[in-house]
């Protein structure tokens, strides 16, 4: 047994050694997001915001005369990796504030690790309700699950005069399936009927089976609260079955990627998003344009969006705060009021979620044409 | 009776591409007795080859049935040099050792393969060109049959002749059902048991070729993990069929792909993977050897 | 190897290593150190019916799953006591999970086990994917979104001397993994056994000199699934957290990768191959600030995979322990 301890020790020794890195005069931030794996494409993105905004900063002369300096961990999009490497970026790179996940799943496993630690937490984009109950250092920057679900709901039955509807859920997506549950319970209460609702498998490629049990019972709408990643093909096999419906989604489906699966299978169709690309404040027009030139002509979608708002209600709380500590940090982002964000005007309410309205818009080539606004 | 014959369809669909990777697994266990885990990992990068030569040549402007053949042949080539690469450097030093040792390199090769590629190509994922126009070309019972549609079930069924013809009609066939059955005995009667080998992994990666660029045609979106779960399910379904068997590889991807569709019709959607692994179960339990595996007697 | 004094011995060892590591790391490698528990608890079971009785399982993280759910359940939907009071009361969950796991194990060993080799895989893989599609589909369990706020073990408070989670969460641990290893290297010297391995080498002749290989079979099935449940609870204190999409296949297959990695049938090899999957990652982590942000860390991880496969296809340690790797010339094996 000696020789076992021996390693043991050998690689201890490789881990201490391998986490001294240089001190410098930084304020050093955490973001942990699934930059590989099943989730890769949403985590990327959010990263590519919130790295912007801390470049911006930087560029401006950071805060306080420090630059942000930003630890990206990637998580895999896998439970026990994000424990780790949560767990990492507090104890051993001692990150003064944290962002991330998507996935609310994974904000869910870090929300605890960050608040023990006293470390003020903000997920861009987590929808599930659960992820800010976990204690009073999280934050979110998004809508919740209940009112994206609601939004739809209303807007299918009020402004569509939609009476029956079919739900096709991702199964075992804490997203898709939350916002599947309030949207057939609120589309209920207004007084329509739910007549199908059928769930497909991640990585499924294929939905006719469902799309063709949904043709039967012939609804007026189809709730998809999927990612843009699904969703392109949906829409193409909607249309190859020759199903006339309108198809109705939440704000996964804002990519640009969107359109290039779906191409005109796609168009006509609306989801409720943070914010409109149409919108002609200066804010988004900024953000828009400065996201092209740096990311080789991309349009933003709205993941980087948030992770960009995200790092900026970060930033603004730490010029905030007298001197820079985690607990200042948190104070001042409970503060945050009428923030002008990229995704609509932000304030943190006593949940520490994010009070803000939601846009409905319609599918139109790579453009979004702008709806109505649904306020909380 | 329009959403049966639709079903059918769908199912049909669905199943032959399953059975299409399922023949690679089926061939590589047939000579090796081993699960060739990094053969999904082919078929994802199959569609890469497919998407970076169809940009590459400039092709993806102008779809016509010589595009699809083009490119058709230039990612078999590339998917068997892929599997010859592999079966060189990680299964050839441990041919003589067992399955198991095999079977981690293969998950090593798989897990290489899918890092790399979410390195080199971005964990995004990327649209495939049209390779072919996709119009209407008749109606069965309502239900609209497409160039898509006719054309997968075609290439898939045109592979599968092949395949049948390559293994049971030709010299070099012969050699790969006498190395499969005895590579000894084989290779005492002067049959290169090497050659053979690279010749098994030309052919099943060429028809996971051939899958990944239909799979791109027909649902538009490839990227590095998409291998992964259809790798598994193409897996099942050789076992289900009798790993081994070629006929098995294509009856059980499609008994497969028609009872993960009856499964959301009449059953549960949500349930759908577990009950086609049920259905699995159950089959394999009356029948431990697959639908057309030989229940061999063992001797002492 | 006399079994009766080392546990003794190896706890005492166990508990000062434990209290000073907890005195000089960070919960990051206190983290760690725990998951390498974890996996070498679930290397050790899977090694039992993987290595030692020549069954292909590629089920594992489905047993695991049970015993983590069981944990998560019993922890959060009743009260779990602060204090001295928590340590028994985790001891008993701990092997209510297990209990659990093997009692599942048994009901799906029992028909499967009659399958060879990758039949068997096949089935296995596939009751470990109905486990985790029912887990995903009942709210009870919590659906997609899973169990959270998981308690962790509890600190004691002894007059005045606070020992610390983790150190309690370490012994916990080594214990679970102690017994372990211990239970399946007894068993494996016993007349039980002897019968695996007799079923590994050749199940005909074992059945030929009377041996009830189904009965061998299943037994190793249960004992392993019964560790793999501890495993999984000892997962659900470690991260607070349990939901579907930790128990994918995925996870079998690093099970599996720690077995033939050590060398099928060596326990300390599998202990050392469970050191490798489980650290070499995090070493590689720090990789990212020298190749200017991009993540080679799994790409390295799988080439080493490869390579160590080739170099020394027989797994680190063959069939042969440490200890007899210790002692040249010595050609006995366990």
């Amino acid at each position: 047994m000696r020789s076992v301890h021996f390693l043991k020790l050998f690689f201890l020794s490789l881990l201490i050694l391998s986490s001294c890195t240089k001190k410098e005069d930084v304020i050093l931030v955490g973001e942990y997001g699934s930059l590989t794996g099943d989730d890769a494409t949403f985590g990327i993105s959010t990263n590519k915001g919130i790295k912007m905004a801390f470049d911006e900063i930087n560029s401006k002369g950071g805060i306080k005369g420090k630059k942000i300096k930003l630890i990206t961990e990637d998580d895999q999009g896998k439970n026990e990796e994000t424990a780790k490497v949560v767990t990492r970026l507090i104890t051993q790179d001692k990150v003064m504030a944290l962002l991330g996940e998507v996935a609310s799943s994974r904000s869910i496993i870090a929300a605890p690790i960050a608040q023990k630690n006293g470390i003020p937490m903000i997920s861009p984009s987590s929808t599930a309700p659960e992820v800010t109950e976990k204690g009073d250092h999280i934050f979110r920057v998004c809508f919740l699950d209940p009112f994206q679900g609601y939004v739809m709901a209303k807007f299918a039955t009020e402004n569509l005069k939609a009476k029956k509807a079919a739900v096709l859920r991702k199964n075992g997506d804490t997203y898709s399936e939350g916002l599947a549950n309030v949207f057939a319970a609120e589309f209920k209460k207004f007084g329509g009927e739910v007549v199908a609702d059928l769930s497909y498998q991640p990585k499924d490629m294929d939905f006719k089976t469902q799309l063709t049990e949904f043709k039967a019972k012939k609804p007026d709408v189809i709730f998809i609260p999927g990612y843009y990643t699904d969703v392109g093909m949906i829409a193409q096999q909607v249309k190859q079955l020759e199903i006339k419906v309108t198809l109705l989604g939440g704000d996964g489906w804002d990519s640009p990627k969107l359109h290039e699966v779906g191409k005109e299978a796609i168009n006509g169709h609306y989801f409720s998003n943070h914010y409109t690309t149409e919108s002609t404040s200066p804010i988004v027009v900024e953000f828009i344009k400065n996201f092209k030139q740096r990311y080789n002509n991309e349009v933003p979608d709205g993941l980087a969006a948030l992770g960009y708002d995200a790092a900026k209600i970060l930033a603004d709380a730490m010029t905030r705060t007298k001197d820079l500590t985690s607990k200042n940090i948190r104070d001042e982002l409970a503060k945050t009021k009428d923030f002008v964000g990229v995704t609509g005007n932000i304030t943190i309410n006593d949940q520490r979620n994010a009070v803000k309205s939601a846009v409905v818009v319609q599918v139109e080539n790579e453009k979004r044409k702008y709806v109505t606004t649904v306020a909380p | 009776m329009e959403e049966i014959i639709q079903h059918f369809i769908n199912g049909l669909s669905i199943g032959s591409i399953y059975s299409l990777i399922a023949l690679g697994y089926t061939m590589v266990y047939g000579i090796l007795q081993m699960i060739n885990f990094a053969h999904s990992e082919v078929y994802m990068m199959g569609a890469f080859f497919a998407y970076y030569s169809a940009k590459f040549l400039n092709l993806e402007k102008s779809p016509s049935y010589s595009t699809l053949i083009i490119i058709l042949v230039i990612t078999m080539i590339l998917c068997s040099l892929l599997a010859l690469t592999i079966e060189k450097f990680a299964y050839r030093p441990l041919r003589k050792q067992p399955k198991l040792n095999v079977l981690i390199t293969a998950i090593g090769v798989s897990l290489f393969l899918q890092y790399f590629a979410q390195i080199i190509f971005g964990a995004d994922p990327k649209v495939f060109p049209n390779l072919i126009n996709n119009q209407l070309l008749f109606e069965v019972g309502g239900v609209s049959i497409n160039t898509f549609d006719v054309t997968i079930l075609g290439v898939s069924l045109l592979s599968m002749l092949g395949l049948h013809f390559l293994v049971y009609h030709t010299k070099m066939g012969q050699g790969m059902r006498a190395v499969s059955h005895n590579p000894a005995v084989a290779s005492i009667l002067g049959i290169n048991v090497n050659r053979t080998i690279a010749l098994t992994f030309i052919a099943g990666s060429s028809l996971a070729g051939i899958g990944s660029v239909l799979v791109g045609i027909k649902y538009q979106k490839i990227e590095p993990l998409m291998g992964t779960m259809i790798g598994l399910k193409a897996f099942v379904a050789a076992v289900l069929g009798g790993i081994g068997s070629i006929a098995g590889a294509v009856v059980g991807g499609l008994v497969l792909g028609i009872s993960e569709v009856l499964v959301v019709v009449y059953g549960s959607s949500q349930y759908r993977d577990a009950l086609a692994f049920g259905i699995l179960i159950f089959i394999l339990l009356f029948k431990p050897a697959g639908i057309f595996g030989k229940n061999t007697i063992e001797k002492v | 190897m006399n079994a009766l004094k080392t546990p003794i011995l190896s706890a005492f060892i166990i508990i000062l290593v434990a209290s000073t590591l907890g005195l000089l790391t960070n919960s990051y490698i206190q983290l760690v150190l725990l998951f390498l528990f974890v996996n070498s608890i679930m290397g050790m079971s899977l090694n039992l019916i993987n290595g030692y009785t020549g069954q292909f399982s590629l089920g594992h993280a489905g047993f695991v799953a049970i015993g983590a759910y069981f944990t998560a359940i019993l922890t959060t939907k009743l009260p779990f006591p602060e204090g001295i009071l928590g340590l028994p009361v985790a001891i008993l969950i701990s092997l209510g999970s297990g209990l659990c796991a093997g009692l599942v194990g048994y009901f799906v060993g029992l028909p499967s086990l009659r399958l060879k080799g990758d039949y068997l895989a096949i089935v296995t893989l596939g009751f470990g994917e109905i486990i985790r599609v029912s887990l995903n589909n009942i709210t009870f369990f919590g659906g997609s979104i899973g169990i959270s706020s998981i308690p962790s073990l509890p600190e004691l408070n002894l007059g005045g001397f606070i020992i610390d989670k983790f150190v309690i969460s370490l012994i916990f641990a080594t214990f679970w993994a102690l017994l372990c290893f211990f239970v399946i290297w007894r068993l494996l010297k016993s007349s039980h056994g002897r019968g695996f391995l007799s079923v590994r080498e050749d199940e005909i002749a074992a059945e030929a000199m009377g041996i009830n290989t189904t009965q061998m079979k299943v037994q190793a099935f249960v004992v392993s699934s019964f560790f793999a449940g501890i495993a999984g609870s000892l997962y659900a204190h470690f991260t607070n957290y349990v939901s579907p999409a930790s128990f994918t296949f995925l996870m079998s297959i690093d099970a599996v990768i720690m077995v033939v990695l050590g060398g099928m049938g060596s326990m300390t090899g599998c202990l050392a191959s469970a050191f490798f999957i489980t650290l070499l990652p995090e070493i590689l982590r720090s990789l990212k600030e020298f190749t200017g942000g991009v993540d080679l860390r799994m790409v390295i991880y799988s080439l080493a995979l490869i390579f160590i496969m080739i170099l020394r296809p027989q797994g680190l340690f063959g069939e042969k322990e440490i200890f007899h790797l210790w002692r040249k010339n010595d050609k006995t094996t366990p």
